[in-house]
Parts: C-alpha cells; sequence; structure tokens
C-alpha cells in the first residue's frame, strides 16, 4: 500500500467518531486516497500515526458493511493514544497497515467457539464475535466471555447487548466491581467458564486482554479440558516498525509484531512462565 | 539479499606495495566513492573518510581486554596491524540516525513525503574483517530479506565497494575462530588484502572478489604475487587464528540459554551490569532502532527519525505502566539470549560474530564469553534442556 519507505504512513481521513465509554473512543477511517478499499482480517492492527506526536499500533475492530470504513477503538492512556481520541470527524490520520496474525477463523469453523476478552480485548476480538454471528451456521456452540472493571468500561455496550439476546449464543458478562444497576455477574471472567457450556474436545478459544487475564483463563480451560493447541492469545508488546525490524516486539524467538498478535497457546507456553520476558 | 556481482574466474593472486594502496584509494575515489577507512582519532581506531594513506593507522596497534582499549605504537608501519575499534561498519548501513520522511500540514489533513537517503551515491569501505563481513551478511538477513528490505540499507549495501583485509593479529577479546566468522575472509568482499610486513619489505597481497573488483586492482597496476607470498599470505591468517584472546564454546548453546531463564547467574551478572548499552552499541550485529515523530516549532511540519536503540533501554520494553523488561537481569537476559540463542531461530544464524567489542567497551568488563561458561559449567542437574523455546 506505501508507496516509498515502508514507514511512510498512508493518511486516512476520519469518517466519524463514536464515544465508547469515559476514556475511549472508536475511530471511523476512510480509505486512504491512494487505496480502494480496506482490506484485513480479524486480529491484525494497524500502526496509527497523530499527526506529529506518534504512532501505535490499535487493533481493527471493524468494518462498517455499508460504507467500507474500518474502525479502530482506542483508550487514551498516554500522549499518542490521547491524541488519537482526540481526532474528530474530517481531520486525518496516518495508517500502515494491516499487520499481524489473524485469529484462527478457519480452524473455527465446525467446532464450539469460545472468545474470552477482558477490558479493551474485546476490541480485537469483536470482528471475530461478529463473523460467528453472521455466519452462525458455520460454527458448534459461540461463547463469549467478557470481563470490564465496571459497568462503565464496558466497550460496544449496546452491541454486546444485542448480542446477548441472541438465543443462539451464549453471552456471559461480569465485571470486577458494580455499580447499584448493575444486575450482572460480579467478579473475574475465569469464573465465566465453569458456567458456559462446549465441547472441550472440540473447541477453539480466542483470549484477548491484559496478559494476566489471559494466563488465568488459559489455565481455566485447561482444567476444562480444553487442549493447549485450541487456545489462541493476542500478546502486546512495545512495537515501532510493526515487520519485524525494529527488535522492540520481541518475546523470545517471535517477533510479536509479525509472528504475531495472535499466537497459538501450545508456543508461548513455557515463555508465559518466564517474568520479564 | 544482497550479492556482490559474478564473482571473477580465478585470477592470479596480485601484489601491492603501500604506493599502490594509495593508488587503489585513489582509484575508488575517481570512480565515485566515498572512501571510508580506519584511522586514529580520540586515541581509538575508528571508522571515518579517508583522503590518502597517510590517514591510515599506520604503526599503530590496540591493546585490548575486558573493558579496556589501548593504542600502542607498533615497531613497524603496518597499515592494518590492530583487530577492531568501537565503530563497525553498521554506522554506514544503518545510520545511528535518519529521517525516513516528513508531513506537512495541509487545509484539513496533511500530505506525507518520503525523504531521500542523504548517503553520498556509494561507500568504499577499506579495512573490513573478516568477522565484519559476517556481521553485514548478518544484518543482510534482518534488513535486506525477501519480504521488507528496508531502503535506506538495501541502498547503501548494494552499492558499498568491499576492501576487506585479512587479520594478521588477534584482538585481546576476539573469538572470531570459536563462531566461524574468520579470521581469514571467506567471501563477500570485491577485493581482500593480506598485509605481508618483512624486514626488507612492505607488501600486501591482493585477490579480487568480483568483477568490479578485479577492474579496480588492475587499475593500481599490481604486480602478479609469486607462490611464496600466498603462502606467507595464508600464513598470516593461521597464525592470527591461532592466538585469538578468548574462545567460546558453541556446542548447544541455543537450548543451553534458553532451557536456563532462571539461572543464578543471570542475578550474578546484573548486580555488575550498568545497562549502559554500549554492548549493543558497538555491536555490528545489533540492529534495534526506536523512532521518535518530531515536529518544527510552527507545529505545521512533522518527520520521523529513525535511530539506533538498545535492549538494555527500559523505553525498548515499555507498555503502558512499566517496562516489561524492568530488571537488569532481564535485559541481560534478553541481549545474551537474543545473541546467541533465538537469533539462530529467527534468522538461522547466531546473532554474534565474535569480534569482542562488547567485552572489549563494557565499562565494567563483562565478557559475554565468560558469562555463558559459567552458566554452561554451573547448570543445575536435572533441568529440562531444549525444545522449550517455541520454535517452529
Ligand atoms: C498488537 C497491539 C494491538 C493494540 N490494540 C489496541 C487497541 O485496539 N486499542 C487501544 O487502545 N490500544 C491498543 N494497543 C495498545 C496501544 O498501542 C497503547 O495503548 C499505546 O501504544 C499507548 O501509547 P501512548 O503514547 O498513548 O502511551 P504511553 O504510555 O505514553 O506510551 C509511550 C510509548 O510506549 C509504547 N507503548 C505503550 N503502551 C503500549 C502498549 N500497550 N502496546 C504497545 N506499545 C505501547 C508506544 O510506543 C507509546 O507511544 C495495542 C497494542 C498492540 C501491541
Ligand atoms: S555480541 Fe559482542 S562479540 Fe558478538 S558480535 Fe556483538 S559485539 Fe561482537
Ligand atoms: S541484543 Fe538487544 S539491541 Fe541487540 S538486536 Fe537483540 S534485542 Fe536488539
Ligand atoms: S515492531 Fe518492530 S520488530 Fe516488531
Amino acid at each position: 500500500m506505501n508507496i516509498g519507505h515502508f514507514m511512510t504512513p498512508d493518511v486516512s481521513r476520519v469518517a466519524g467518531t463514536r464515544r465508547e465509554t469515559r476514556d475511549t473512543w472508536t475511530l471511523r477511517l476512510e480509505p486512504p486516497r491512494n487505496a480502494a478499499a480496506w482490506s484485513y482480517r480479524p486480529g491484525q492492527f494497524n500502526m496509527l500515526y497523530a499527526f506529529g506526536i506518534g504512532e501505535v499500533p490499535i487493533s481493527i475492530s471493524g468494518q462498517v458493511a455499508g460504507d467500507g470504513t474500518l474502525l479502530h477503538t482506542v483508550r487514551a492512556v498516554g500522549r499518542v493514544s490521547a491524541a488519537l481520541t482526540r481526532l474528530r470527524k474530517g481531520e486525518s490520520v496516518g495508517v500502515r497497515g494491516p499487520f499481524g496474525t489473524p485469529w484462527p477463523m478457519d480452524l473455527a469453523v465446525g467446532r464450539d467457539v469460545i472468545v474470552a476478552a477482558g477490558g479493551l480485548g474485546l476490541a480485537p476480538v469483536r470482528p471475530v464475535v461478529r463473523t460467528l454471528l453472521e455466519q452462525r451456521g458455520k460454527f458448534g456452540r459461540v461463547v463469549l466471555l467478557f470481563g470490564a472493571r465496571s459497568p462503565a468500561e464496558i466497550v460496544f455496550r449496546r452491541e454486546v447487548e444485542r448480542w446477548g439476546r441472541r438465543r443462539d449464543a451464549e453471552v456471559l458478562v461480569t465485571v470486577d466491581h458494580a455499580s447499584p444497576d448493575w444486575a450482572g455477574h460480579v467478579g473475574v471472567v475465569t469464573t465465566l467458564v465453569k458456567k458456559a457450556a462446549f465441547d472441550p474436545g472440540n473447541t477453539v478459544a480466542m483470549l484477548c486482554g491484559p496478559e494476566v487475564m489471559m494466563r488465568f483463563m488459559v489455565a481455566a480451560l485447561r482444567s476444562s479440558a480444553v487442549p493447549d493447541d485450541a487456545m489462541f492469545l493476542s500478546m502486546e508488546r512495545n512495537m515501532k516498525c510493526a515487520i519485524g525490524q525494529c527488535g522492540h516486539c520481541q518475546f523470545g524467538a517471535d517477533f510479536v509484531c509479525r509472528d504475531g498478535p495472535v499466537l497459538r497457546y501450545d508456543r508461548v507456553r513455557d515463555r508465559l512462565s518466564v517474568r520479564e520476558l | 539479499m544482497t550479492i556482490l556481482d559474478t564473482p571473477p574466474s580465478p585470477t592470479p593472486a596480485r601484489l601491492l606495495d603501500t604506493n599502490g594502496v594509495g593508488r587503489l584509494l585513489d582509484a575508488l575515489r575517481e570512480g565515485g566513492y566515498e572512501v571510508i577507512g580506519p584511522t586514529v582519532r580520540d586515541r581509538a581506531i575508528v571508522y571515518d573518510t579517508i583522503g590518502n594513506v597517510a590517514d591510515l593507522p599506520a604503526g599503530w596497534t590496540d591493546r585490548q581486554d575486558a573493558g579496556q582499549y589501548r593504542l600502542e605504537r607498533r615497531d613497524d608501519h603496518a597499515l592494518f596491524g590492530y583487530a577492531v575499534g568501537p565503530h563497525s561498519w553498521k554506522r554506514y548501513l544503518q545510520p545511528p540516525a535518519t529521517t525516513l520522511w516528513r508531513a506537512r500540514r495541509t487545509d484539513d489533513s496533511f500530505e506525507v513525503e518520503t525523504v531521500a537517503d542523504e548517503a553520498p551515491s556509494r561507500f568504499a569501505f577499506v579495512g573490513v574483517r573478516a568477522c565484519e563481513l559476517h556481521a553485514m551478511r548478518i544484518q543482510d538477513r534482518v534488513l535486506d530479506g525477501d519480504q521488507e528490505p528496508d531502503p535506506v540499507y538495501h541502498a547503501r549495501r548494494n552499492d558499498a565497494f568491499i576492501v576487506a583485509v585479512n587479520c594478521a593479529q588477534a584482538g585481546g577479546t576476539c573469538f572470531c575462530v570459536s563462531m566461524e566468522t574468520g579470521p581469514g575472509a571467506d567471501g563477500g568482499f570485491d577485493i581482500c588484502l593480506t598485509e605481508l610486513v618483512e624486514p626488507d619489505r612492505h607488501v600486501f597481497v591482493a585477490v579480487s572478489g568480483s568483477v568490479r573488483g578485479q577492474e579496480m586492482l588492475d587499475v593500481t597496476e599490481p604486480a602478479t604475487a609469486g607462490p611464496d607470498d600466498v603462502r606467507k599470505a595464508e600464513a598470516v591468517v593461521e597464525r592470527t587464528a591461532a592466538s585469538m584472546g578468548r574462545s567460546l564454546d558453541t556446542r548447544g548453546i541455543h537450548d543451553l540459554l534458553l532451557s536456563n531463564p532462571e539461572h543464578p547467574r543471570w542475578d550474578d551478572v546484573a548486580a555488575r551490569c550498568l545497562t549502559c548499552a554500549n554492548c549493543t552499541m558497538v555491536c555490528p550485529t545489533c540492529f534495534c532502532t526506536s523512532v521518535d515523530d518530531l515536529t518544527d516549532v510552527s507545529g505545521q511540519v512533522a518527520e520521523r527519525v529513525r535511530r539506533w536503540d538498545s535492549c538494555f533501554t527500559m523505553e525498548h520494553s515499555y507498555l503502558h505502566g512499566g517496562s516489561v523488561r524492568a530488571s537488569a537481569r532481564s535485559r541481560y537476559r534478553q541481549w545474551l539470549t537474543h545473541k546467541l540463542a533465538t537469533w539462530l531461530d529467527q534468522f538461522g544464524t547466531s546473532g554474534c560474530v565474535g569480534c569482542g567489542r562488547c567485552i572489549t567497551w563494557c565499562p565494567v568488563g563483562i565478557d559475554l564469553t565468560e558469562e555463558v561458561r559459567a552458566i554452561r559449567d554451573t547448570q543445575p542437574t536435572g533441568t529440562r534442556s531444549g525444545g522449550s523455546d517455541g520454535r517452529t
């Protein structure tokens, strides 16, 4: 997509924004001028550049069917992410990508699928859930386990509620800290595993969230007899180039930007237990 | 991947004297190359632009040990009678800082334009050692692979004319024999010189490794080297190989390091390591870079500068909330295991060529060959070995 140096971003116009929570916004991006349309696979990310401020990896959180705009959901945690959440309709952002490995959608066909997300980890798996529900007949049972810190921190809340009303999917949501109006589950997301119905021998699990959350989720799924090679994690590491050349994202021998972010659990099992790797 | 043009059919070795080397430098410059070579500056032999033979470190040598580097006078006028200094060729192939692009605000958006590489059209590197040729090949795999070659590196590397020199003297921290990268150059050069300093003559046995190398040599009007000269040149390399300052036992090193992530030696070395990043800056293969996104004072023009980075900094592994590798222990472990183990998984080669720079330029004299030895010698028995590194 890029001409010139691979570190040169394309320029994309913000077609619209939506506030998801107090600090989290979804940007709807038009394809860059020199690209006909966006193409990506669920699980991949783009490097988004805020003019003069910096560039960070942001997962693709979906695509609007009607106009083909691409969605990125950003939480303001620092300089660059805050600048990205300040962008408004009509402004521009730099884009490089898409990069990285996708979720194993093909493998999931004909199997039960567990999608387990923590916090903003729902963003990179939202395209997965959408695909599962749109092509519902291709998959076995569909289970979404989602944990947020508090009800106010639930991203895509209306969409999650819509998913929850479907009879052909099991959507379990929990919060660490309930508010008075919260009638749902309270507790860590791993406690939901026991409540869900799935056939562990014929399941694919896709995990996305903070590394500790994923570690505990793996343990819970393992104790429910889900095999190691049926679990997939999306890893997060510092990234500068996204093409395996800057060295920042190394996790053992893997470059998370290129060999990940989605990695099969058995491949990273031993490394995950080493602190500060 | 960078390759030199077709190697010439074997031509007889040639013989140059010091004036011949001078003519070679002139011919390179007249051929449009910016000639970079060794020269004495700030009490070290560094690489810089070379005007003529007088700029070369004639009569100088270096004494190196862990944490020590000292220039000393030789009792002859050898031009290449030293090992390697703090610089490596990576500063020309993958420069310490490069502006990649500029962006300019427009009415309601911005435009990005790639910045042309400011390098002179072509470099000629003079005095490249065998380990350094290997370091270039290793960087080729990282930065000039088939997938996304870095255009800055690619252009500089592809056009570079390389005059190699076989090492006539091993440095105190060298271990290229262990890494099988030297001391004799085994390809990847246009011309290779072996310096012979004898009581009654001072000559260079020259062979070409490419057609353009051969043509360049011809311009210098060399004499033909006799069989005796060639034998002497071979003897120089053999002598150097027999006098390595260090050694590293590389048997099973991949599994050895990766199966010992909790070895107490990491704590031991962490207590000494200053995490100053010197080792990665002087290393000819370390490729890590970061980027700075900057704006001018008006805020109308932005640019991206790529610069060398090191896994010894906290920023290298920073994620919002803290660094993944917060301790010195984890950062030294990343460095050593990347160099000697995971590099093999990533690029099919070790990341170390045994040049010894990281040992010499470590302010507290940490020696990777010692660290590996300590881990090997004190491996807790019964620990798992191998198969745990995520190799595919
Ligand atoms: C594959 C991948 C996908 C991601 N997807 C999303 C997403 O969909 N939405 C979202 O809000 N965030 C996502 N992140 C995290 C996001 O990249 C960081 O929040 C962001 O880099 C923080 O930058 P900052 O300058 O605002 O923060 P600061 O804390 O000021 O960080 C300074 C610099 O450190 C690096 N950095 C800090 N935190 C991270 C991090 N978590 N991951 C990678 N680099 C980091 C960046 O280079 C950043 O510029 C993703 C990260 C990765 C690796
Ligand atoms: S790790 Fe040390 S000895 Fe090996 S190539 Fe780098 S600087 Fe040279
Ligand atoms: S050793 Fe460190 S600085 Fe060198 S290439 Fe590896 S990660 Fe980068
Ligand atoms: S982000 Fe640069 S190597 Fe992965």
